[in-house]
Formats: structure tokens, C-alpha cells, sequence
């Protein structure tokens, strides 16, 4: 037995590290740090969706263009591209060159005020050889990336077989975390010593320290030194501040380079909203193939996501779509196609879930597609269906341990009595359930690549440093690593510190995205703390341990072939959602949702809830009201008042039930658990707006004018 | 022009057409009220004025000449500790990210202050002028009920 000398934290709600700071208003954001003699930048954008741009004019007659900084892409000193995946989008269009999207970003100013800015801006003049764009997937030609999952072979013409096809539909859906993007760049590093050197520091609202780093020595052409990026608090992310800061930083940098000051880049929401990446749109059609007695035989799925203007994260998405797509369900015969297509509206990026939500949206309707046909209850037909230990996903990897399939199913179900009349003449209650898995960590060698690092440090204080690029923004990363590193070294919270985000400080743990956070970067905190309790049985402090990811040798992944170990281990969750339908307004209104997650293990059981009840009603607001209009290649409702999110009475009560499955390689058995809860709700309420009314939507979101439509042509 | 800002006398310059949330922000270093949308849609800006809730985006400063402005910065406790409600928050896990929990705590404070006798519903209610992306809102609905009693 361990005898241990502080009472253990994990498993505990204890406060939230930064707690006391954001309810007093001490917590300072990007916007609130008041920086003297800073000038004011903004962006100048395309107002067509496609074409060359023929001139840029600043006219000098209606302005002193002196008061003003102005940068084009002649101004950028490094490559004219924003770094990620592929070389494709610029940091700033050139004159001659073309535009392939509405809001592209072509010229930069900064000012002294706001009020000289906005006036300054007025009388820039760009002229276009407009192009015939493309909107629509059907029409697209340009294709970023292809995915291809083939398992045992699909089967056809078979006698006694079933075959179910159906065609879904999911539409975008904007991150909406409530502070806007910003940076703040200043045209220099300071050192340690407070001397200024050659560089440039950005201070911005973001999710990934070192990837803004990487693109801002790309653009800029610094060296590793010359380039500090530093988190500034963050208003929420949920993707959203993934890869776009990067293009905000780089602005930022280049404005404030050429103003010899410090420049300050903040979106406000409706530049937000009209600019910044989505959640990619797509058609899924499914083609399945059963038995009578509800045996499943064979799964055919093609995808296809709308990645907009440029590149982005598209094909990452895609990936993960495609391995998602046959749903938490055993399949012996399974062909999954899948595509990103180029189109002229703004770029899609990253969003919580990153195609998952999309390809099991279609994936589990299709379970309900299908038990219509059999005339049996869909709930049968999953627990017939469902991945259990040992059985092998669509790209051949085996379920070696922390299957939660089941106990989540059971978990979901038994929280729930029967459904009950609406008691109003023109409402109707309707129930529906989804059973989701979700992939923890990055897709099949992502991690082995990346080899995230994090150090810990003993200091001679008897205290202990750790130093991440890992990143809060809202889901509880800093209190967690300090009670994985306080447990495995078993001291007090109050005795272990963090570095801040500043990629001068710590290394390179990785991007904070892809549920990875809790479970790959704080099993690193978790390994170096328990090292150096040892290390300190015999030596003095201060030590210092680095911990860099390591793939088990059980973890196999062929990226050409796509098969094999998709992801380290997978969470699991069922939803049941009650709705109520107005059959007079077609107005949808989710009730009740209950949502079972098998986490392996609940480090801090009320972030976890917390994290899983606001990706609830994230789904919940992109499977009801959150629908973006397209009016020539732009959104049309790019305004807050017009683009809704659920509010407080939007919201059902969101009743969670924790279910623990330890994963072995798990910082104390945790999995990973962000984006999960993006998953279930849709399907879940489609389900039940069709158990209220009879009718299939097939698409999200089930807006009051879609749900009258199809109750009308029933 | 002058008014009272979490119970001290403050001064600023005009215009009185300014914002009051610029006005809070860069001239009174107030940063805790934040600004989410500039339309009055998403209340991250929300004060107190004269006890009622106000979107400070949609406020020219002027209008505040003479009255009683009640920020975030001013719901600690005289002595600095934290509120029943501050503390609730942090308990119940009702700030993440943070940046809508200013101002949710002054739509909270505001229902508290009117009544004790509070049902969830009266809660959502009260704090649907106040967006929040991260919580899916039990939490924070958690957090107020738990000092009703």
C-alpha cells in the first residue's frame, strides 16, 4: 500500500487554477491589456468571391495616406503564405493576383485611433476582374484530399438482404466562442535581461502557441528566437482559434514592423463571424446492407466536405470524417470514399469534432434508416451492431480494452422513465438515441510525429514548475496538469506553478486540439512528475525533466493503406434527447438530454461535465438553430443578431452521467473527451423530431422552415 | 463628466457619445466588462446601472452622468474576499473560458438581489440576455440556485 503525504487531488472537483481571476475581472485577455503608444490595425478584404484583383488605389486627394501605416503583400518579408498544411493560401492577395473567396484579406492598415482607421479605410479602392465562382460541392473540380477505408468487401445482390440507401446533408456552423480572434504584435523580442532584440512577440487569444510560431517565421522570415508567441487568457476556442490566429498574428506583425510600434489586431464579431473558418458542410450517403434478422453485412459511404477556398485542415478533417463513418459498430464488409472539394466560399477549418460530427450524424440515422425497414427498435439493432472488446473497426484495428459501448447505452438508458405527452394540442414529444465513439489523440501516427514535450522543473523553493504549450482556453488544462503533476509527486496543488504559454518558455507540446490535451500531454506531466519524486529521493533540487511522447510499440498505422490502429484508444457516449415539435411553427425544442460518456477516468469530475454539457448544447444549436445563408459566396447572416446560438432558455438541462473504463496509457486511466460530446445530440434529436412526427430530415439543422417543409409533403 | 463607478466617484472626458463600455475599458482601466459583440446581442458587456442590466456597448457614456455604475470588479466583498456568488461559480465549474462570467454574474446578481425565491426556470430566464458557449448553461444555473438557499 501507498502511504501518501498530501491527500490526492485526482478524481476531485478542486477550483479552477485561474478561477478567482475570472470572476473578478482580474483575468486579462488580449483586449485588455492596455498597451501605450499602440496603434490600432485592420483588415482590408475581397468583396467578390472570385478574380483578379485589377488595382488597388489609395487615393490622395481624399486622404493624407501619412497618418496611416499601409501594408500590401509587398510588405511581407518572408513567404507570402499562411503555414499549415499546404502552400496554398496567402497571407495577403497581391495586385495581379487572384482572390478566391469573399472577406479574403488583401491590404492592412493601422492607425493612432479607431476613428482615423475606419475614415482611412473608407477611401482604399480595389478593383476586380471578377471570375465565375463555385459554391456548390456538386459543382466543385479542385480536390484537396481523397480517403479511402476498405474492410473485407462490399457485398451486393446477395439473396435475403436488405439494402438501405439514404443521403444526408450537415450544414456549417460557427465556432462562436465569445471573445473574438485578436493578437497584439510588437515589432521586437525582449529578453530575459528586458533589452529589445530583432523579432517579434505576439500576445493573442489562441489554442496553439507553436503553430502560430511556425507561421510567423514563415511570413516574417524569423528565426526560431526571433519569433516569441505568447497566449494571452482565452475566450474560448472550440477550433475556432486552431489556424486562424495565425493569420491574425501574422497581420498583426506585419503592421506593427511597419509602424516601429506595437500594433493591435482585434476582430469585432461581425468581421468574425463574416471572415473566420466554419465547420465544414458535406453530403454523406450511406448504402447498407443487413439481413432480416437484423445482421449487419455490409456498409458503403461516401463523403464529401466542402473545404471552401483554401486548403486549411481540410484533409486532417477528412481523415478523421472517414474513420468515423461507419459509426461505434462492427461491420465485416465496409468501403468508405472520401473527398474534400475546393469552392469559392470562405475557407473551413477546425471545429470541435473535426468531421466526426459530420460522418456520424449520417452514420447513426442510418442505424434508424435501417430498423425502420426491419420493423425493429433501434436500440436492438445497436446493441447488435456495437463495437465490443476485441471486435475491429472499419480500418482494422482491434479493441484491446476500454470499450465503454455498452455501459454508456446502459448508462443512458436506465437515466431516462417514459416519454410523456406534451399536454398542448399542437405539440408533439418525440424521443430519439445516438451511441457515438470518438477517437482520442491525433489520427493514426499524428502523435508519433508531432512527439509533443512538456519539462518539469523542482525548484529550489521546493516548489514545481511545469512548462507547456498546452493551452486553457476554458476546458481546464491548467488545473488538471497541476493535480496530475501534485498526485505523482505528491505534494499539494500549492506547490506546483506553471509557466506561462510563451513558446520562449516551453517547449513544443503539441497543438491544444483533438482531445489530446488531458490524455497525451498530461500523461507526459503525469510520467515526468513521478520521475523526479524519484530522483529526489537521492538528489537535490533543482532538477529539470523533459518527457516527450513516445508511441507504444503496440500502435501500428499505415497512412497509404489506412489501416490499422486509427487512434490510441476511443470514448464512447449515448445520448437520448426528448424534443418538442410545434406542429403549428415547425419550431423544435429540445427538452431533455441525457448523455452517458465513458471518460476511462473523470480527472476533475465537474470539468468533465462542464466540457460535455457545453458541446451538448453546441450540437444541440447546430442540429436546431444554428444555420448559416449563403448569399454569393459571403454568409448572409454574419451579425449576432441574426446568426443564433442557444441562450439559457434555449437550453435544455443537460443531466450527465460519468462513466469511468480506465485506458491504461491514460494519465490515472483519463481519455480524452472535447470533442465527443459534439457527436451524439444531432442524430439523438433528428431521431426524436422524427419519433414526435413521423418525418426524416436527414439534414442539420431541423430549422422550423425545413421541419414544415417535410411535415408538409409527407 | 462624473458618475460612480463600484461605490467611488470616477471622472472621464467626453464625448458623452462614447461608449460606456470604452469609457469602463480605456479610461478606467475596468476591463473585467468585455466586449462580445458591440451590438447588445451577447451581454458579455452587461453592468449594473442604478441596480437594472445594461448592455454597456449600447450606452452613450453620458447617459451614466450622475448615477451608479456597478461593474464585475465590484461584486468582491469589502474586504476583497469573494461573494457567495463568485464562489458559487468557481464551485459549481460555471466559469470556463470566462469571458462571458462577468457579465453573467451581474445578470445573476440582479435576479438574487430581487428575490431568494428563485426556480431554474426563473434563472434561465433572468440570464438569457447572456450568451455562454462553453457551459451548456447547467452549471451556471447550478451555481446561482446554490445561493438561493
Amino acid at each position: 500500500m501507498v502511504i501518501r503525504l498530501s491527500p490526492s487531488t485526482v478524481g476531485q472537483s478542486v477550483p479552477r487554477h485561474e478561477g478567482a481571476a475570472k470572476v473578478t475581472g482580474a483575468a486579462r485577455y488580449t483586449d485588455d491589456l492596455a498597451i501605450p503608444g499602440a496603434w490600432y490595425g485592420k483588415t482590408i478584404r475581397s468583396t467578390v468571391p472570385r478574380g483578379r484583383i485589377r488595382s488597388i488605389t489609395l487615393d490622395p486627394e481624399a486622404f493624407d495616406w501619412g497618418r496611416v501605416v499601409v501594408v500590401t503583400a509587398d510588405d511581407i518579408p518572408g513567404d507570402n503564405v499562411v503555414q499549415l498544411i499546404r502552400d496554398d493560401q496567402p497571407v495577403l492577395a497581391r495586385l495581379g493576383g487572384e482572390v478566391r473567396h469573399k472577406e479574403e484579406p488583401i491590404l492592412l492598415l493601422a492607425a493612432p485611433d479607431r476613428a482615423t482607421l475606419v475614415e482611412a479605410a473608407q477611401h482604399v479602392r480595389i478593383e476586380y476582374d471578377t471570375a465565375v465562382p463555385i459554391f456548390e460541392i456538386d459543382q466543385a473540380t479542385e480536390v484537396y484530399s481523397t480517403v479511402e477505408i476498405s474492410k473485407g468487401k462490399v457485398l451486393e445482390g446477395l439473396e435475403d438482404v436488405e439494402v438501405v440507401e439514404r443521403t444526408f446533408r450537415v450544414g456549417l456552423q460557427e465556432q462562436l466562442y465569445i471573445e473574438p480572434q485578436g493578437a497584439i504584435a510588437y515589432p521586437y523580442r525582449e529578453t530575459r535581461n528586458g533589452t529589445r532584440e530583432t523579432g517579434v512577440t505576439i500576445v493573442g487569444s489562441l489554442q496553439c502557441p507553436y503553430y502560430v510560431h511556425r507561421a510567423l517565421k514563415r511570413a516574417l522570415n524569423l528565426s526560431d528566437e526571433q519569433a516569441v508567441v505568447i497566449q494571452a487568457e482565452t475566450g474560448g476556442g472550440f477550433g475556432g482559434k486552431e489556424e486562424y490566429p495565425s493569420i491574425v498574428a501574422i497581420h498583426a506583425a506585419l503592421l506593427a514592423r511597419k509602424a516601429g510600434r506595437p500594433v493591435r489586431l482585434i476582430y469585432d464579431r461581425h468581421e468574425d463571424l463574416a471572415a473566420t473558418t466554419k465547420r465544414h458542410p458535406g453530403v454523406i450517403k450511406h448504402r447498407t446492407a443487413v439481413r432480416k434478422d437484423g445482421t449487419l453485412v455490409s456498409q458503403d459511404i461516401e463523403i464529401v466536405l466542402d473545404g471552401g477556398a483554401y486548403c486549411t485542415l481540410t484533409p486532417v478533417v477528412l481523415s478523421r470524417a472517414a474513420i468515423h463513418a461507419a459509426g461505434a459498430y462492427s461491420c465485416p464488409n465496409v468501403r468508405i470514399r472520401a473527398r474534400a472539394v475546393a469552392t469559392n466560399t470562405p475557407p473551413n477549418g477546425a471545429f470541435r469534432g473535426f468531421g466526426a460530427p459530420q460522418s456520424l450524424f449520417a452514420a447513426e440515422l442510418m442505424v434508424e434508416h435501417v430498423a425502420e425497414r426491419l420493423g425493429v427498435p433501434s436500440v436492438h439493432l445497436r446493441r447488435k451492431w456495437m463495437l465490443r472488446l476485441g471486435d475491429t473497426t472499419a480500418t482494422g484495428q482491434k479493441l484491446t480494452e476500454s470499450v465503454g459501448s455498452e455501459l454508456v447505452l446502459d448508462a443512458a438508458l436506465k437515466a431516462v422513465s417514459v416519454v410523456r405527452p406534451s399536454g398542448r394540442p399542437t405539440v408533439r414529444r418525440g424521443r430519439g438515441l445516438s451511441l457515438v465513439f470518438h477517437g482520442s489523440g491525433f489520427t493514426g501516427s499524428g502523435e508519433k510525429k508531432l512527439g509533443g514535450t512538456i519539462a518539469l522543473e523542482a525548484l529550489a523553493d521546493g516548489t514545481f514548475r511545469i512548462l507547456t504549450a498546452s493551452t486553457e482556453i476554458g476546458q481546464g488544462t491548467k488545473t488538471i496538469f497541476c493535480q496530475l503533476a501534485a498526485d505523482a509527486l505528491d505534494v499539494g496543488m500549492d506547490k506546483v506553478i506553471l509557466a506561462p504559454q510563451d513558446t520562449s518558455l516551453v517547449p513544443d507540446s503539441g497543438p491544444t486540439v483533438a482531445s489530446r490535451t488531458a490524455m497525451i500531454v498530461g500523461r507526459l506531466v503525469q510520467e515526468a512528475a513521478g520521475e523526479i519524486k524519484e530522483r529526489l529521493q537521492r538528489e537535490k533540487a533543482p532538477i529539470r525533466v523533459e518527457k516527450s511522447y513516445i508511441q507504444p510499440d503496440s500502435i501500428h498505422w499505415d497512412e497509404t493503406t489506412y489501416r490499422g490502429d486509427a487512434y490510441p484508444v476511443y470514448a464512447w457516449a449515448c445520448t437520448i434527447a426528448d424534443v418538442d415539435v410545434d406542429m403549428a411553427t415547425g419550431e423544435v425544442r429540445v427538452t431533455d438530454l441525457v448523455t452517458a460518456v465513458d471518460c476511462g477516468k473523470a480527472l476533475h469530475p465537474v470539468m468533465a461535465e462542464g466540457q460535455i454539457e457545453g458541446g451538448a448544447l453546441q450540437a444541440v444549436g447546430w442540429a436546431t438553430i444554428e444555420e448559416i445563408k449563403m448569399k454569393d459566396g459571403g454568409y448572409q447572416n454574419d451579425r449576432l443578431a441574426t446568426y443564433l446560438i442557444p441562450t439559457a432558455l434555449d437550453a435544455p438541462r443537460i443531466r450527465t452521467i460519468l462513466v469511468e473504463n480506465p485506458y491504461s496509457r491514460g494519465p490515472f486511466g483519463a481519455k480524452g473527451i472535447g470533442e465527443l460530446p459534439m457527436d451524439g445530440p444531432a442524430p439523438a434529436i433528428i431521431a426524436a423530431i422524427h419519433d414526435a412526427t413521423g418525418v426524416w430530415l436527414d439534414e442539420v439543422p431541423a430549422t422550423p422552415e425545413k421541419v414544415l417543409a417535410a411535415c408538409a409533403s409527407r | 463628466m462624473r458618475f460612480t463607478l463600484n461605490g467611488r466617484p470616477v471622472a472621464f472626458a467626453g464625448p458623452g457619445s462614447r461608449r460606456l463600455l470604452d469609457v469602463l475599458r480605456e479610461d478606467l482601466g475596468a476591463t473585467g466588462t468585455k466586449e462580445g459583440c458591440g451590438e447588445g446581442e451577447c451581454g458579455a458587456c452587461s453592468v449594473l446601472i442604478d441596480g437594472e442590466v445594461v448592455d454597456s456597448c449600447l450606452v452613450a457614456a453620458g447617459q451614466v452622468e450622475g448615477r451608479d455604475v456597478v461593474t464585475v470588479e465590484g461584486l468582491a466583498l469589502q474586504d476583497g474576499r469573494l461573494s457567495r456568488l463568485q464562489q458559487a461559480f468557481i464551485e459549481h465549474g460555471a466559469a470556463q473560458c470566462g469571458i462571458c462570467t462577468p457579465g453573467m454574474l451581474l445578470a445573476a446578481y440582479v435576479l438574487l438581489q430581487r428575490t431568494q425565491r428563485l426556480s431554474a426556470d426563473d434563472v434561465r430566464e433572468g440570464l438569457a440576455g447572456n450568451l455562454c458557449r462553453c457551459t451548456g448553461y447547467t452549471k451556471i444555473i447550478d451555481a446561482v440556485l446554490s445561493c438561493t438557499k
